[in-house]
């Protein structure tokens, strides 16, 4: 079975492989333009913004509605394109000034937690204003048709978008070569301290960095209207996408990412191309779900900083330098006891449901610990951390599955799937480090993800693994909670024994200074590479555990909404602390549980909290308080 | 405290509040009403999720105005299930604990409705998927405590492949969403095709991630094999981009093709006048059915919503007619008579008579299969006719190999 042309169907192959790669070049504009703006606004203002893709989604609705307010024809079309880009500018200034300008200064990261609050916002008013069903986009006036090239038709549009991302990038490169703006843009880039002390006044420059990142991805939703449609899924259906695209072209380059959206492009409408090739028994169509994953992995491990991409300067932490991490005051270790008192009393007091829910929150407690442990006490930030979680929870299923383990003995194999992927995964990881590191973990837990959607001899495929339930010791729901209460409470005390032992200090001489310690003879990779397995097996305990509470698994749970609840769980609570975790998993599990019940437009209302809370507490949740408590204590 | 933590703390203070307001109150009035759970994708796939609600809040509406059930007021429970199993499976324990709901209903995604049905099972709790087309729901993974409203895959493949069967065609390509619902549509097609017809070879097939269909390439793809005919089971945005490009590049010229679901409004309507016509669909013309139990549905549904019924609106009505039914029949809410009184359980829908079937859980409900054309700048569907289920599930035999043993 092949899906290449043959000779009974007439397509010479030159004509065939022509036409495919005018496909790829007109896919690769759209993805352009929507990555340029998150490139150009990583480049200056270092902030991870999950809200790009929301700014795309905006602009293809704001288009439609534009384009069909101003009846359409040419100007009708074209004007509503532009509208679109400039309202999609216009709210990403709105955003930067209303919710970022004040958290600048937070620990580095942190920011990527409001504009998450602002993707869940955006999602339900989208919903709210435009009504669920999928609209059809608007043809371009005159593009509508299709160019002949021998059997083959290549649809004049296509020609357009072709010739159109040149353009573009043409404009950018005058822009920040010709203007004064696009000049302190690219000396931002460089050096943000050395423009302001030269007395550039910061705030409008990032606003007006944010104003075009914002309406070039408005320009790109707008512009892919005649392919498609506007629809609710667009958000977050293109993010990792552009943040592949980015992060492959070197962060901060234009013209990687570029060349990067043209990679892409291309590998995949040759991948399609051949869809039934098959190499080792793996057929091309299997891997199309994580190809561009595949891709952005390899290029890393070749190219650390991407296509274009410089070399990141050490001074990543543009907040303060992170103080170190301190035992627990007495008053501190009370609380923790009187906590702990009430957790073990929990059963006599609440009902079942609530037994479930704080089951899962101890759960994702332990899970958040990992992560932090990776990173706060390593600094090494991970994208990809719900991979193993997964893979603790897929070790434990299929032992049950497979070889009709109990429970008992496949909770051991839980941290086992979380450490080996971690090992492996782990090594190609800690050669890299930033938001560069963070994107080969991501990379890693789509490859893990799509083995477990893909085998489905071995994992069920989409379907999971079913009929995971504990033991019927443990089947009563208190039972439960009092095994995972244990567990947990031991896997914590472990964490926190391993932050404050010799490798926890070495780790933490890494974190903040890689040089110094390696100076002093710390393999700092080495440390980092154990600290990513230790991470996974704790990360593998959580999944386990999880897989007996919900009685299945499926490969949603090594999916990237995992990965980020994990992260926004941590910053939430504070990455200096190593109770931040903690109180990030209570609020975020609790909240997020409680708005589900009350309401369908919880996404707006988690929003607005996460947003409300990141205002109030630039430090984390459990950073605000120990700052208040150390506040008091030096004045005393 | 600065002015700035006090604003942000004062407004995430505010909505704790008031949802800790809301969550004490749900509990009290449980007394003597019946209270049923209802879960769906509301969040994630909304489109399809809202007219499958209103479908319900009809006939919770009709239900309660004509005395409730067992004399007995009825209340719906319902939530989002997030498009996750792990988060679907927190909501089924939340209905069922701290609501106190007798059963469950709904669902969309396949992996979603079996992990809640591995729930009800281990709980013995009842729940009924509503719209999940996956047939291992019935078959492989069914199980005592679920049962299953809507056709699945087998029967809407079955009626097209019979149709595809007549059509000279020999050389077939096929495209579907890469999971478990592209992939059984595909192969009972694949299969049932060939019964019939022996002489058909398929040559090409695309398997595009859901939602990530690159359309140019894969119209590409698929013009380059050649095919005298398609097979289609994407749906929703991926079909939008699809029909599109396969249109600008000629790939829909003198080439018949098959496609599941691509009649229902709930996924055709978006195209408006650019759908498709002379497709081969299966799917719900609401427009032009005419028996009095879907003029007394339609008429009802578009006096209370003003709009036209979705086929999820059908469906989430069904449900709770089911519900209904069965309780009746068993004369108790009591979960395992509910299960008894379920089998061959009997009851009038707005797309005639079901039967759910003692032997899967499954009901009888059939399905419409047709040509899809463009009238006043809608899609509509034209030349169709309803398949009763019982007519396209496999055999009493075959059925007994597939399903699993309780």
């Amino acid at each position: 079975m092949t899906a290449a042309p043959t000779a009974d169907n007439g397509t010479p192959p030159l004509e065939f492989f022509l036409s495919q790669l005018l496909t790829g070049l007109a896919s690769a504009s759209a993805l352009f333009l929507v990555a340029c703006g998150l490139t150009i606004i990583f480049g200056v203002t270092r902030i991870v913004n999950f809200a790009h893709g929301s700014f795309y989604m905006l602009g293809a609705y704001i288009a439609y509605s534009a384009i069909t307010a101003l009846g359409g024809g040419f100007f009708g079309f074209w004007g509503g394109v532009i509208l679109a880009a400039l309202a999609a500018g216009l709210i990403g200034v709105a955003m930067e000034m209303t919710i970022l300008r004040r958290i600048y200064h937070a620990p580095e990261l942190f920011q990527l937690l409001a504009t998450f609050g602002v993707v869940l916002i955006v999602q339900d008013v989208a919903l709210y204003l435009w009504g669920p069903e999928d609209l059809l986009g608007p043809r371009a006036p005159g593009l509508t048709g299709a160019v002949a090239m021998g059997s083959q038709r290549i649809p004049e549009y296509d020609i357009f978008l072709i010739l159109f991302a040149p353009l573009v990038l043409g404009v950018l490169w005058l822009l920040f070569h010709r203007t004064r703006f696009g000049i302190l843009v690219r000396a931002a880039t460089q050096d943000r301290q050395m423009v302001a002390a030269l007395g550039v006044n910061q705030k409008w420059l990032l606003t007006g960095v944010f104003f075009l990142g914002a309406a070039l991805a408005g320009l790109g939703g707008a512009i892919q209207l005649p392919k498609g449609n506007a629809g609710l899924t667009m958000d977050l259906g293109i993010i990792a996408e552009v943040f592949v695209v980015t992060v492959v072209g070197g962060m901060g380059s234009i013209l990687g990412a570029y060349l990067a959206a043209l990679l892409i492009a291309l590998i995949r409408v040759f991948a399609v191309a051949n869809a039934g090739s098959s190499l080792l028994g793996i057929q091309l169509w299997q891997v199309e779900l994580v190809l561009i994953f595949a891709v952005m992995a390899v290029v890393l491990v070749v190219r650390p900083w991407g296509l274009l991409g410089k070399r990141e300067t050490l001074t990543g932490h543009h907040g303060a330098v992170e103080p170190p991490l301190l035992a627990a005051p007495a008053a501190l270790k009370w609380f923790a006891l009187a906590v702990l008192a009430l957790l073990v009393a929990l059963p006599g007091m609440a009902g079942t449901y609530s037994l479930v829910i704080a089951t899962e929150i101890l759960i994702f407690a332990l899970f958040a610990a990992s992560l932090h442990f990776l990173m706060g006490v390593g600094g090494v930030i991970s994208f990809g951390h719900a991979a193993y979680f997964g893979l603790g929870a897929y070790g434990a299923a299929l032992m049950v599955k497979h070889f009709a383990w109990p429970m008992e003995a496949a909770l051991f194999a839980a941290p086992l799937g979380g450490a080996l992927g971690a090992l492996i995964f782990g090594w190609f990881c800690v050669r890299l480090s930033g938001v560069y590191l963070a994107m080969l973990t991501l990379a890693f837990a789509q490859i893990a993800w799509a083995v477990a959607f893909q085998w489905i001899d071995v994992t069920g495929g989409d379907n999971g693994i079913l009929g995971i339930w504990p033991s019927s010791w443990a089947a009563t729901t208190p039972a439960f909670y009092g095994l995972v209460l244990v567990v947990v409470i031991v896997m914590l005390l472990a964490i926190r024994r391993i932050a404050f032992s010799p490798f926890g200090y070495a780790l933490r001489a890494g974190r903040d200074s890689p040089l110094r310690a390696d100076a002093i003879g710390i393999d700092v990779r080495r440390m980092r590479w154990f600290a990513f397995t230790l991470a996974g097996l704790f990360a593998g305990v959580a999944g386990g555990l999880f897989a007996f509470l919900k009685g299945s698994v499926s490969p949603d749970l090594m999916g990237i909404p995992l990965s980020v609840d994990a992260l926004v769980m941590v910053l939430l609570g504070g990455v200096q602390t190593l109770a931040g975790p903690l109180v990030g998993a209570v609020t975020f599990t609790a909240l997020k549980t409680e708005l589900v019940s009350l309401t369908n437009y919880w996404r707006l209302l988690l929003g607005l909290v996460i947003v409300g809370l990141v205002i109030a507490f630039p430090q984390g949740i459990a950073g605000f308080v120990r700052d208040r408590f150390m506040a008091k204590e030096t004045r005393a | 405290m600065n002015r700035r933590a006090f604003t942000g703390l004062a407004l995430a203070t505010g909505l704790t509040a008031a949802l800790a307001g809301t969550a004490t109150l749900a509990p009290a009035l449980a007394a003597d009403k019946i209270v049923l759970g209802d879960m769906n994708s509301y969040t994630g796939f909304a489109s399809f999720t809202i007219p499958y609600k209103q479908g319900w809040e009809l006939a919770l509406e009709e239900i309660n105005a004509s005395g409730g059930i067992l004399g007995r007021q009825v209340t719906v429970v319902s939530r989002d299930d997030g498009a996750k199993p792990a988060d679907a499976v927190t909501v089924a324990n939340e209905l069922v604990s701290r609501e106190g709901a007798t059963l469950l209903f709904g669902t969309l995604l396949s992996h979603v409705g079996l992990a809640v049905s591995d729930f009800a099972k281990q709980k013995k709790v009842i729940f009924i998927a509503a719209e999940p087309l996956s047939d291992t729901i019935a078959w492989q993974k069914g199980n005592r405590y679920t049962f299953r409203l809507r056709p699945g895959t087998y029967v809407q493949a079955a009626m097209l492949a019979e149709e595809a069967a007549k059509l000279p065609a020999k050389r077939w390509a096929t495209i579907a969403p890469n999971y478990e619902y592209g992939q059984s549509a595909v192969a009972a097609f694949k299969e049932l095709l060939k019964a019939k017809r022996p002489d058909v070879e398929f040559i090409a097939e695309q398997w595009p991630a859901l939602g990530k269909l690159d359309a140019g390439a894969a119209v590409q793809a698929l013009s380059a094999a050649n095919p005298d005919a398609i097979y289609n089971v994407t749906f929703g945005p991926d079909l939008l981009r699809f029909v599109r490009e396969g249109k600008v590049r000629g790939l829909w010229e003198k080439r018949p093709v098959a496609s599941m679901l691509s009649g229902e409004p709930d996924w055709i309507d978006p195209m408006k006048d650019e759908a498709p016509e002379g497709w081969l669909v299966t799917g719900y013309p609401w427009y032009a059915i005419d028996t009095p139990e879907h003029n007394k549905f339609r008429d009802a549904f578009q006096k209370k919503f003003n709009d036209y019924p979705r086929l999820g609106s059908v469906v989430g009505y069904a449900a709770l007619y089911s519900v209904k039914a069965a309780m009746e029949k068993a004369g108790t809410t009591e979960t395992e008579k509910l299960v008894d009184a379920f089998a061959d359980l009997k009851l009038g829908t707005p797309v005639g008579p079901i039967v759910y079937r003692a032997i899967d859980n499954q009901t009888t409900m059939g399905a419409y299969v047709g040509t899809l054309t463009v009238k006043d700048g809608m899609p509509r569907m034209v030349d169709w006719r309803f398949g009763k289920g019982e007519d396209y599930l496999p055999s009493d035999e075959v059925v007994r190999t597939l399903r699993a043993k309780d």
